[in-house]
């Protein structure tokens, strides 16, 4: 394992940032695995972590394929990690809408430009990333849909589901579409946690992680078969809003299998207690999305269900 | 006649609001012009509020003049002025990324949607923003090359010091600007000032450009003052000038002064050494439209721009 350094930004009262690579193997670029860009990541950050240390372990016993490099990115933002900001800096640019970057551009586009030059070539890239609403998800594989993505490759990972969305204007700036871009097999991977650390989908998303590496022949080693992945279109899901504001008391999690009519959640008075509404599932399917805090805005998604794909 | 645009519940005992305060001439026949004056995108950006409130007040006190309709959205993001935020509270989303919405999408897309529904059929329309809390800016008009040509003419009444073509992030897809004009109604972005603060006399300068506009379309009868003539500025004629240390920036200049070639901007030093990090100079002649006023910097964040040749 070597440990490079992908990109060094300075601050005048902190250490550096320092953007760490960790490359595994030598020979042609494989795949490249990239963790937090934004700073509630965490859950991103601890499967990057998790990754690391099974792949030195893997190198180590001589199971990564001869003429292979893998690099792992565990975090490009830790800056906004140790202060508790979800973007960088004093001018709170999320660098994930910065790609591909400049690099006389400003401080954000000079970053994601840093880190993308040492990426871009990589044959397979890997992205853990966080969604802008706060819930939980299936575990799941996402892709752009670019002209160049491919959805076979995706299901290699072994999840659940393969999300397919149409990229819109505000896509065009993130990583996952610039990979795609520069012709990188770009997968972005989702697990039901972002702020805090969930043991059981980050051993998901390493296994996930592992077995793609191990069936694109870039490592050796013995991984369960995973899932046969369905492939969903984003727009195929079925949307369930809050139709009134208040305390959000949620049934069904991520995951759960619900019929028509079942009762999802409820909607309870922030004053005097009572039910206000009952969220039912408008259709059979498995809860892909659900909204997890205690409140809840009128119009908010609290759900996201996929139809039932089987009878 | 204040009305609301749209509404949504939040969690405890309150309502997200978007209003609008129509203004419009005695018997209204339903063929008068339309102007939509828009603020308040981004929850930090305040010179909007003064340029809303002198309209209102200047229609106000001489409504025999006016033979349109006047349509003021002062605070599309509401929440986020109210803790001072760029962004959509809670997803930290940036608002004027999320146009055109949707009608059935989540709260804040719903709100876009509904925005533009509203604002549809407008003769013209302007989106006023004021700079973030990093540069200070010269009133300027800004607008993609896309739609340059039909909006420039409008541009050149607003009374602005510049009016630059095709900068990028303020015009680009998926803003109001570009999702109006898509839909055929002439939108400009207006920016100028402070984040977080508010310039009287840029406002003034801009509300006497708006009247003059309103003249010229023929809403308003009343007396205007000659605008100025703007410069007219492509990327190329602008020279950014970036900190290529971090560290706190120091000025040499005011900000809206002209400078000769080489001439100093300013330094960036090393507060805990006492040491000059990095000096600032001018690569070409010009006008300093853009000037940092935040002095805490990183490499990379913009310190001044430059039109040059003027």
């Amino acid at each position: 394992m070597f440990i490079d350094e992908i990109y060094r930004a300075q601050a005048p009262y902190r250490e550096p940032m320092t953007v760490k690579g960790y490359r595994f193997g030598k020979g042609e670029k494989a795949a490249c695995i990239l963790g937090p860009m934004r700073g509630n990541e965490i859950q991103q950050l601890y499967i990057c972590s998790q990754l690391v240390r099974v792949l030195k372990e893997l190198e180590g016993n001589g199971c990564i394929s001869s003429g292979k490099e893998i690099l792992v990115v565990p975090v490009v933002n830790s800056y906004a990690m140790n202060v508790g900001k979800r973007f960088w800096g004093v001018e709170n640019m999320d660098i994930n809408r910065s790609f591909p970057g400049a690099s006389g551009g400003e401080t954000a586009a000079r970053i994601a430009a840093g880190v993308f030059g040492r990426i871009k070539d990589y044959s397979y890239g890997i992205q853990l990333a966080s969604f802008y609403m706060a819930g939980e998800f299936v575990p799941h594989v996402r892709m752009m849909e670019t002209g160049y993505q491919n959805t076979s490759l995706a299901n290699l990972f072994g999840l659940p589901y393969v999300v397919v969305r149409k990229p819109r204007p505000i896509d065009t700036k993130t990583l996952n579409y610039n990979w795609q871009d520069e012709m990188t097999a770009a997968f972005s991977l989702y697990t039901n946690q972002n702020t805090r650390v969930d043991e059981a989908s980050a051993e998901q998303a390493v296994a996930a992680v592992l077995r793609f590496l191990t069936r694109m022949g870039i490592i050796r080693y013995e991984s369960h078969s995973g899932y046969i992945s369905h492939v969903i279109v984003e727009e195929d899901l079925s949307d369930i809003h809050a139709a009134s504001g208040g305390i959000f008391r949620g049934f069904a999690r991520a995951g759960t299998d619900v019929r028509y009519g079942y009762k999802l959640a409820e909607i309870i008075d922030p004053y005097e207690g009572n039910v206000k509404e009952t969220l039912v599932a408008p259709t059979d399917g498995i809860v892909f999305f659900a909204h997890t805090e205690d409140l809840i805005t009128e119009n908010d998604m609290a759900y996201r269900l996929i139809h039932r794909l089987h009878a | 006649m204040v009305s609301k645009v749209y509404s949504a519940e939040l969690p405890v005992g309150e309502h997200l609001v978007i209003y609008k305060n129509r203004i419009a001439c005695e018997n209204v026949s339903g063929r008068e012009g339309r102007i939509a004056l828009v603020s308040g995108i981004h929850g930090d950006e305040l010179e909007g509020q003064y340029v809303c409130c002198e309209i209102m007040r200047r229609l106000k006190a001489n409504p025999e003049y006016l033979r349109g309709i006047v349509d003021i959205y002062p605070q599309l993001n509401p929440l986020g002025i109210d803790v001072a935020s760029r962004y959509i509270p809670r997803p930290e989303m940036d608002m004027n990324r999320i146009f055109p919405g949707s009608p059935s999408g989540t709260v804040m897309e719903r709100a876009a949607a509904a925005v533009i529904d509203d604002i549809a059929g407008a003769d013209v329309c302007l989106d006023v923003h004021a700079s973030d809390m990093q540069v200070r800016e010269i009133p300027q008009v800004r607008i993609s090359s896309e739609f340059g040509q039909r909006l420039l003419p409008f541009a050149k009444l607003l009374n602005t010091d510049m009016v630059w073509l095709n900068a990028s992030a303020t015009v680009h897809e998926a803003t109001l600007a570009h999702s109006l004009n898509m839909l055929g109604v002439p939108t400009l972005v207006v920016e100028m000032g402070l984040g977080m603060r508010i310039n009287r006399e840029y406002g003034n300068q801009v509300v006497d450009g708006i009247f003059y506009l309103m003249h010229e379309m023929g809403l308003w009868t009343g007396p205007v003052i000659p605008v100025r003539e703007p410069v007219i500025s492509t990327d190329g004629e602008v020279e950014f000038l970036r900190a290529e240390h971090a560290g706190i920036f120091l000025p040499d200049i005011v900000h809206q002064h002209y400078v000769k070639r080489q001439e100093k901007i300013g330094e960036i030093v090393d507060v805990l050494t006492g040491t000059v990090k990095q000096e600032i100079r001018a690569g070409r002649a010009g006008m300093v439209f853009t000037l940092r006023e935040y002095p805490f910097v990183y490499e990379g964040a913009l310190l001044a721009r430059i039109l040059a040749e003027v």
